[in-house]
């Protein structure tokens, strides 16, 4: 009989050696089922995990990392905070939409200004206001009326989606494009384009907020008293409420941030990357984020790496099709794999495993 | 102005439209009272959906289908039992990796059966009442109807529910009576697996009927949210799944009628009337959110 | 746009392929960028059977690579760099979202060829190409409007953009043809992809009186839901659906891009790919009518196979006047015909349909 003891701290040294673990289990179990699909296991696994970082074509996929990991990165940093003090926003694809659309309707409509000093300035405040109120809807309901935050946060990325589809069909239109559908392309609007700070780095200014983030986010857990507000509230509410801990504000801060941020991320990727509002513009960050948030266990470090990884699965995953043609299901079913390996490791951080009886204490 | 739609038809189909969700809702209520979060339904469902179809395809029979839909999602719901029962992962994470595992893994069992035409179950007929609408639908209709009434008297009135319950509201106080977390817990998230799995299968065996990827189309979600709108009662389960498909397919009917409503309003609608409808309901009951198992989503090991 | 770096290495990477005399000799590469997965029995499938018949009709002179589920944006152009990065010759580009993507990346690599569908923005080396879908609805409105008991069709729509507003207008032209007191009630699906929404909107269309459903979804639900309610006809989309037939499947549109793939990947091997704008249909067999079903009376099948041949002979089009917008402005005079442009940002209804396009 295998049996968990818990350690009476946690293992600093397990911390840091169960992702490596994991990944390379991942390896192993992934690399089984690559070999029954047909293909060279180790040459898949080679251009998931090796040839993104350090292959031939590293010098164009070390930027596209920073480009996929950024939006990851800055949505999870602000969702970790309400999930530590215990409040669920699983609607930040949503923010996320509502971001970009306001971003990008403020910077559509001073088109073709040229001062981009006033355009981007604005369209960044926009995004931001526009995820923060989206996501003040399921805050606002919960401490009004105790509405579940999780369904309202939820169900209110369908209505954004629908929102995203009448807005690139309807009002953002591009009046240029002969009829079709989708907006304007942003970067193509020196004012208010998102485009790389380094030519090639990947770096652009939806990058740089998601390092800020996990810098404020470190600073407020660590030093801050609405950090230990948060951390409190989430270990124990009865405690939280003696310690004078207003709940009501809480939820409406820990919504609004991570709404904020979500709104950041959509706002730098359509002025970015994405460069125009589509019907399709989302492509599912919001929920990957959760993800990455508590892979990174919630802590901001920790999401900095968490989003860097999967980034890697996705690049190194794509890569892997074009060149390999491997299915992309067999990819998604890798990641899979690999986040059971994280999360099923992560027990050798707070127990021991021991062989043999329970013993009775 | 409405005077085309027949509402029996309507309820019929309505009817029809929200079964795959009340299945997978119920199968996820009864999960979250023993305490346990699995946002995977979504994969369990597409799992249940394609394992469904190949069965169904290869030996003709659809019941048979429906059990292989059963069985298979409960085998992917295992892999999330064991991963957050025994190695205590976060119950969050996992879930959202076996949406993306279930995901894959369904377009791989599935390829090579695009384009198939299931073969079609039969209907029921009840004399002198199958020309009414509403009860000439398919079997699985009546078995969800069936569900929901089970799951709310196990619960309920039976000793496995209230253990179950107990679990579910505090771990550490039922074990200590000397109940099994653990296996209730297991047992739970089985469940919880077989009925997404069903409801899956009703997608691509009966309501579709065809197997393409990612055919569920975020069916998972709604399911998980109507959980929550029901505020973990069963009858309310049914009344949240049939409130969204119900106003699906009414808006759908709007349309078709020709009524001059914007497009984009209809298709919110079903998003839109099921938040007002909890908003409505959660400020009468101050106390409606007291129902949440007081254990949900938190891992459970036996210190002693 | 401070690229310079970027380009820098990339041109050293194509140089680096193009210097090397082995490579020279290699089979030509394609690459196909697909939105959707290849088993989604619709758009993408189609897309990449005509992957498999280029394979096939070239054998070891072409390597195709793909990549499924590519999300439009940032994503795409990742894809396409990729691709080109590692030596395709030619790249299709498969869904109208890749526009940008693809004419951006086209200008970081000059020496790969680009094939954009349905698109409009053309480069040296990106060609643009589209089927005229509106041709086979054409004949799909004819016999809807001649089978039609209850002189109701009902259409199952995606998303309101030119594509799917020139099919309701062709077929609605001909169905009123063959029958002046045809109806049309549309239903907007607003999603690219939901199979079961499909059904329901089948059976909502069916239940307010509709008899044939034509559809510009790609999957079977609608077929089945006709086939449930019994004398529903029904056509097939993108791909034959055959498994339907005779009844409620009456005929089907298929998607035939094969042909043209074909021929592009030809060019590059003589080199002699040059940039073009093709818009072709049944003429070209880029637009295939399904075989038209024994349910069909003989003598509308063989009205609805003169019409089809004559589209595709080029001696009638269906866009030709006297017509008129819905709100009763004249659009094209007696023996006039619709221009391509027009046709392509198409957002108005002809005079008769009733109801508001969505925007």
């Amino acid at each position: 009989m295998i049996r968990l003891e818990k350690r009476p701290t946690p293992s600093r040294v397990w911390a840091w050696a169960t992702p490596v673990v994991a990944v390379l289990a991942t390896m192993v179990a992934g690399g089984i089922m690559f070999a029954a699909l047909g293909k060279n296991p180790v040459e898949a696994i080679r251009t998931i995990f090796w040839d993104p970082i350090l292959g031939e074509y590293a010098f164009y996929y070390r930027g596209q990392l920073l480009v996929k990991a950024g939006p990851l990165i800055l949505i999870a940093v602000g969702l970790s905070l309400g999930f530590r003090a215990g409040i669920w926003n699983i609607g930040a694809e949503g923010q996320y939409i509502i971001g970009a659309i306001c971003g990008a309707a403020v910077g559509l409509a001073l088109y073709p200004l040229e001062a981009r000093w006033l355009v981007f300035p604005l369209m960044i405040a926009a995004g931001a206001l526009g995820g923060l109120l989206w996501a003040m809807i399921p805050g606002v309901l919960k401490t009004r009326f105790n509405t579940n935050e999780i369904l309202v946060s939820l169900l209110l990325v369908y209505v954004a989606e629908q929102i995203l589809a009448w807005m690139a069909l309807g009002p953002l239109r591009n009046p240029d494009g002969s009829g079709f559908p989708g907006s304007r392309n942003l970067r193509q609007y020196e004012a208010a384009a998102n485009n790389e700070l380094i030519a090639g780095s990947g770096m652009h200014w939806g990058v740089v907020a998601a390092l800020i983030a996990v810098i404020f986010a470190y600073i407020l857990l660590s030093r801050h008293l609405m950090g230990f507000h948060i951390r409190l509230a989430g270990q124990s509410p009865r405690a939280a409420r003696f310690a004078g801990v207003n709940p009501e504000r809480l939820i409406l801060f820990c919504l609004g941030i991570s709404g904020a941020l979500a709104g950041l991320a959509g706002l730098f990727e359509v002025a970015g990357p994405a460069g125009q509002i589509s019907i399709d513009f989302n492509t599912g960050y919001g929920f990957t984020a959760i993800i990455v948030a508590f892979l990174g266990r919630l802590h901001p470090i920790g999401i900095l790496l968490a989003g860097l990884l999967m980034a890697l699965t996705y690049i190194g995953g794509e890569a892997a099709q074009a060149t390999m043609g491997l299915p992309a299901a067999a990819i998604q079913a890798f990641q899979g794999m690999l986040l059971f390996f994280l999360l099923g490791f992560d027990v050798l951080t707070s127990f021991r495993v021991r062989l043999g009886r329970e013993a009775h204490a | 102005m409405f005077g085309s739609i027949d509402p029996l038809v309507l309820i019929a189909s309505l009817m029809v439209a929200s079964t795959p969700i009340l299945l997978a809702a119920m199968g996820e209520l009864v999960t979250e009272k023993s305490g346990v979060l699995n946002l995977g339904v979504e994969g369990m469902m597409i799992v249940g959906a394609v394992a469904g179809f190949i069965t169904a395809v290869e030996t003709g029979s659809p019941a048979l289908g429906f059990i292989a839909a059963a069985v298979g999602a409960a085998i992917l719901s295992a892999l999330f039992a064991v991963l957050t029962l025994v190695f205590l992962s976060n119950q969050v994470a996992t879930g959202l990796g076996l949406t993306l595992f279930g995901l894959g893994v369904s377009s791989l069992m599935g390829q090579g059966y695009n384009g198939v035409r299931p073969p079609s179950s039969p209907r029921v007929t009840i004399p002198g009442l199958s020309d009414i609408p509403v009860f000439a639908l398919h079997p699985m209709v009546y078995i969800s109807l069936l569900l929901v009434v089970a799951v709310w008297w196990v619960l309920r009135s039976t000793r496995p529910g209230l253990i179950l319950r107990a679990v579910g509201e505090s771990h550490d106080s039922a074990h200590a009576l000397g109940y099994s977390v653990r296996g209730t817990r297991f047992a739970a998230v089985l469940f919880g697996g077989a009925c997404a799995g069903l409801g899956g299968a009703f997608l691509s065996l009966v309501i579709v009927p065809q197997w393409t990827e990612g055919m569920t189309a975020g069916r998972g979600w709604i399911a998980l949210a109507i959980v929550v709108f029901a505020s973990w009662r069963a009858w309310r389960v049914l009344l949240g799944a049939y409130l969204f498909g119900g106003v699906t397919v009414l808006q759908l009917n709007l349309q078709a009628a020709g009524v001059a409503i914007p497009v984009e309003l209809l298709s919110m609608s079903p998003y839109l009337i099921t938040i007002v409808v909890l908003v409505i309901i959660s400020s009468d009951r101050r106390r409606a959110a007291a129902n949440a198992p007081a254990s949900l989503g938190r891992s459970f090991h036996a210190s002693s | 746009m401070k690229k310079r770096t970027f380009l820098a290495s990339a041109a050293a990477a194509a140089a680096l392929i193009a210097a090397n005399p082995a490579l020279a000799q290699d089979p030509v590469k394609v690459g196909f960028i697909y939105v959707g997965p290849i088993g989604d029995g619709g758009w993408t499938y189609e897309h990449d059977q005509a992957r498999l018949a280029v394979e096939e009709h070239f054998g070891d002179q072409v390597e195709t690579i793909y990549q499924e589920s590519v999300p439009e944006g940032a994503d795409a152009e990742r894809a396409l760099t990729q691709m080109a990065l590692q030596g395709a010759d030619l790249i299709f580009t498969t869904s109208f979202g890749y526009m940008d993507p693809t004419i951006n990346v086209a200008a970081k690599f000059p020496d790969v060829k680009f094939e954009h569908a349905t698109g409009y923005k053309t480069a040296d080396n990106v060609g643009v190409y589209s089927a005229r879908f509106y041709e086979g609805r054409a004949v799909q409105g004819h016999i809807a409007g001649k089978l039609t008991q209850s002189n109701k069709v009902g259409y199952i729509a995606s998303f309101p953009i030119p594509e799917v507003i020139r099919g309701i207008n062709s077929a609605y032209i001909h169905a009123k043809k063959a029958n002046p007191d045809v109806e049309f009630a549309i239903v907007w699906a607003y999603t690219w992809f939901d199979p079961a929404k499909e059904a329901d909107a089948a059976k909502a269309l069916i239940e307010q009186g509709a008899d044939v459903i034509l559809q510009h979804t790609d999957s079977t639900a609608p077929q089945a839901a006709a086939a449930e309610a019994g004398n529903v006809y029904t056509f097939g989309q993108a791909s034959d659906m055959a498994e339907y037939a005779p009844m409620p499947r009456v005929s089907s549109i298929i998607d035939n891009w094969a042909p043209y793939y074909i021929d592009r990947v030809q060019a590059v091997i003589d080199g002699t790919w040059t940039s073009d704008n093709t818009w072709d249909g049944i003429g070209p067999g880029m637009v295939k009518i399904g075989e038209i079903s024994d349910a069909v009376p003989a003598e509308v099948k063989a009205e609805a196979e003169a019409l089809r041949d004559s589209i595709a002979a080029g001696e009638y089009h269906p866009f030709t006047g006297p017509l008129k917008k819905q709100d009763g402005s004249d659009w094209l005079a007696e023996g006039e015909t619709a221009d391509d442009g027009t046709l392509a940002g198409m957002n108005f209804y002809v005079e008769g349909i009733t109801g508001e396009i969505p925007n």
